[in-house]
Parts: C-alpha cells; structure tokens; sequence
C-alpha cells in the first residue's frame, strides 16, 4: 500500500503569502504532502480557533503564511497573526501536543522559492511526529 | 471588573480527564472583557481539549456555551438541560459563575477553569491592573481618586512611607508608588492639605476579614407575596 500523505493545512494571506504560493505553484512543483490553503485577507484575522479547529479536524501540521514584517500590507497584520501564532503553540505544548507542528513564516509575493521550503519543511516536520493520535491518515 | 485568567490547560485537562460528558460554560461579562472565558476562549479550550483527546485516544463529549452573566441565576437557567445533561461542569466564568451553577445543581460538578484574580481596569490593550479590593469602605475621595489600599503595597492609609524613592516602591522597582500619585493628583486638584491629615486606622469590619459579606438593598427585595406571584408565572 502506498505510504499516505501527511496532511497539511497553511493560512496564507492574499496579499503576500497567496501570490508566493500561486507563483510557486505554477513551476508545476510536486509535494510530497496533501497541502490545503485557506486564503485568509490578512494574517491578523487569524484567530487561534482556527489554528486549533484544523488540528482537531485532521491536520498534521498547520503553517500560517503572511507578509514580510516590515513590508505587511495592512502594516502590522502579519505581527499579529504571529503572536496568535505563539499563543496556540503554548497552548499545543500545555496540551502535550507537539509545538513544531505550528509554524509561522512571512514572505514576499515574488518569492517564489519559500513556499516549496515552506511546505518541505512542515511535511518533513509531519512525518517525523506522524498524525496526532497516531491513526490511520484519512 | 472582575479580571481572571485561565488556567493552565494541562491542570483544566487533568480535571476533565475521568468524565464522559463535559460541559464548558463561559460568560460574557467580565471574564469576556478580559479575554479569559468569553466565546472566543470556551471555542479554543474545548478545541485544545479535542485536540489531547485525540492524541490521547480518550472518547470523551466535549460542548462549550456561553451564557451572557453567569453570576446570574436567570441566565444559567436557560441551560438547565445542558448542565444536567453534563457529567462535569467546566466553568468559564469567574469563581461567583462556578458557584452560582454549583449552588443551583448542589448535587452536579461545577469545576473552575479560570482563576479568578482582581477587581482591575484595563490599562492597556492586554494588560489589566488592581484598583480596588473591595474592602468596603472607600476613601478615595480624600486620596485624589486613587485607592491606597490597593495600590499601595502596604495599604498605607498615611504616606508615602521611607521606602518610596524616584516614584518608585520599594517593594518592587517595576511598580509606582500610589502615594507619590496621590501627592501629584492631589497637587493637580489644588488639594494639597488633604496630603497633611492624618487618616485615623481604617474600620476593617467592612471588609472581608469579618466572613462573608452579604449587600442588602431592602427596597429591591421581593416581598413574600411578590415572590408567590413571580413563581406563578414562571
């Protein structure tokens, strides 16, 4: 049988963080991850509900990816969308969840190059802690 | 308001652990305000408690509510079904919510998920700070608006004392001193004498050191007949 994919689930902001994903997904490149994106207008509207809800709806690893910091589009966004970042991280750790498998990362929309990094990186993250629960991936 | 913050989730999760169905309320008052067990909190703590379960593998009924006070009685009344239907209670509210429900359904579990902290005020957005302690008999009319009882790390009724230097307290560098503020509104309201009277021990009957206290406002109480046809009603 062959061997299921992590499941992965990144906020992107559609400023910044929708176009690097757009740009790099038209070099046609293939991840060895099942990556779902839910564009969000600003990473500052994400809320740690939603962060936690993809968790508790699957989710292996979750990614957030907004703006460059000093280059955010609505100025302060992606600041805001880190530390509800940092907040569900402590949240995941006092759970006993492992906290790697939330991350934060800010890029510019002609950075074409960090989403595949961006996705390598929580994909190797995946597999490495495998699902939360340790059951069969959907 | 009342100012409380959760507790650590792996205490709350502790709590929960050897019950089937649990039931989190929150409270849309204070404890809201302060971003500790409102909607938004009750939503992300039943979320992280799914979450452990998971990993955990622990089949467990997990529902989060809201009620709008839930140092009322009235409010927690409409979810009557929900708490009976609960094998623990988890509050949200301050310590006046989780016994409100606890003095209701005597005979269910009403655990805390919050600890309840200060009587405080917003300085900042995140940041909330203690004005008052409720002692009971305020006198910050004389004081320029600032109470000296809590903000004082002596509750010192006549000061500042020695161990104020830079507008600072002694007992912590971080903190100002309530004295020097008092002097400085004082001064501002050209009330400077007050600063020079001596304020006689304070009555400390009025606070909680006398047990649990209890406010009576006679006109606002039912009479036994009013309270008959109040329950007819209902």
């Amino acid at each position: 049988m062959a061997e299921r994919k992590p499941k992965i689930v990144g906020f992107c902001c559609e400023r910044h963080g929708m176009d690097a994903a757009v740009l790099s997904a038209r070099s046609g490149k293939q991840f060895d991850a099942s990556v779902r994106l839910v564009q969000v207008p600003c990473t500052g509207r994400i809320d740690g509900i939603h962060l936690l809800k993809a968790f508790e709806d699957g989710a292996d690893a979750v990614f957030v990816l907004g703006c460059l910091e000093k280059n955010c589009y609505y100025d302060t966004g992606s600041i805001e969308g880190r530390k509800r970042v940092e907040y569900v991280k402590q949240m995941l750790t006092e759970v006993g969840i492992e906290k790697e498998r939330l991350e934060m990362f800010n890029a510019a929309s002609t950075n074409a190059w960090a989403f595949p990094g961006i996705v390598s990186k929580m994909t190797e993250i995946a597999k490495k802690l495998g699902p939360i629960g340790g059951g069969e991936r959907q | 308001m009342i100012v409380a913050k959760r507790k650590p989730l792996n205490e709350i999760a502790e709590m929960v652990a050897p019950f089937r169905r649990v039931t989190v309320i929150g409270c849309r008052s204070c404890v809201a305000i302060c971003l500790a067990g409102g909607e938004k909190e009750v939503k992300m703590l039943v979320s992280a408690l799914k979450v452990k379960n998971k990993k955990e593998g622990r089949k467990q009924e997990l529902e989060g509510l809201v009620v709008e006070r839930q140092c009322e009685r009235e409010w927690v009344k409409e979810i009557e079904e929900k708490i009976l239907g609960s094998d623990l209670v988890l509050s949200m509210a301050c310590s006046l919510g989780a016994q409100t429900i606890g003095d209701m359904y005597p005979d269910h579990l009403c655990f805390p998920g919050l600890n309840t902290g200060i009587f405080g005020v917003p300085e900042e957005q995140g940041v909330w700070s203690e004005k008052c302690v409720g002692c009971g008999d305020c006198i910050i009319h004389t004081t320029g608006g600032i109470c000296p009882i809590s903000r004082c790390a002596k509750s010192m009724l006549n000061g500042p004392c020695g161990g104020s230097a830079n507008r600072k307290c002694e007992v912590n560098l971080d903190i100002d001193c309530a004295w020097t503020a008092i002097y400085d509104r004082l001064k501002l309201q050209n009330r400077l004498d007050l600063i020079e009277k001596v304020t006689p021990a304070k009555d400390w009957s009025t606070s909680h050191s006398g047990g649990r206290r209890t406010y009576v406002r006679e006109d606002a109480k039912l009479t036994q007949h009013q309270k008959k046809g109040k329950e007819a009603v209902q």
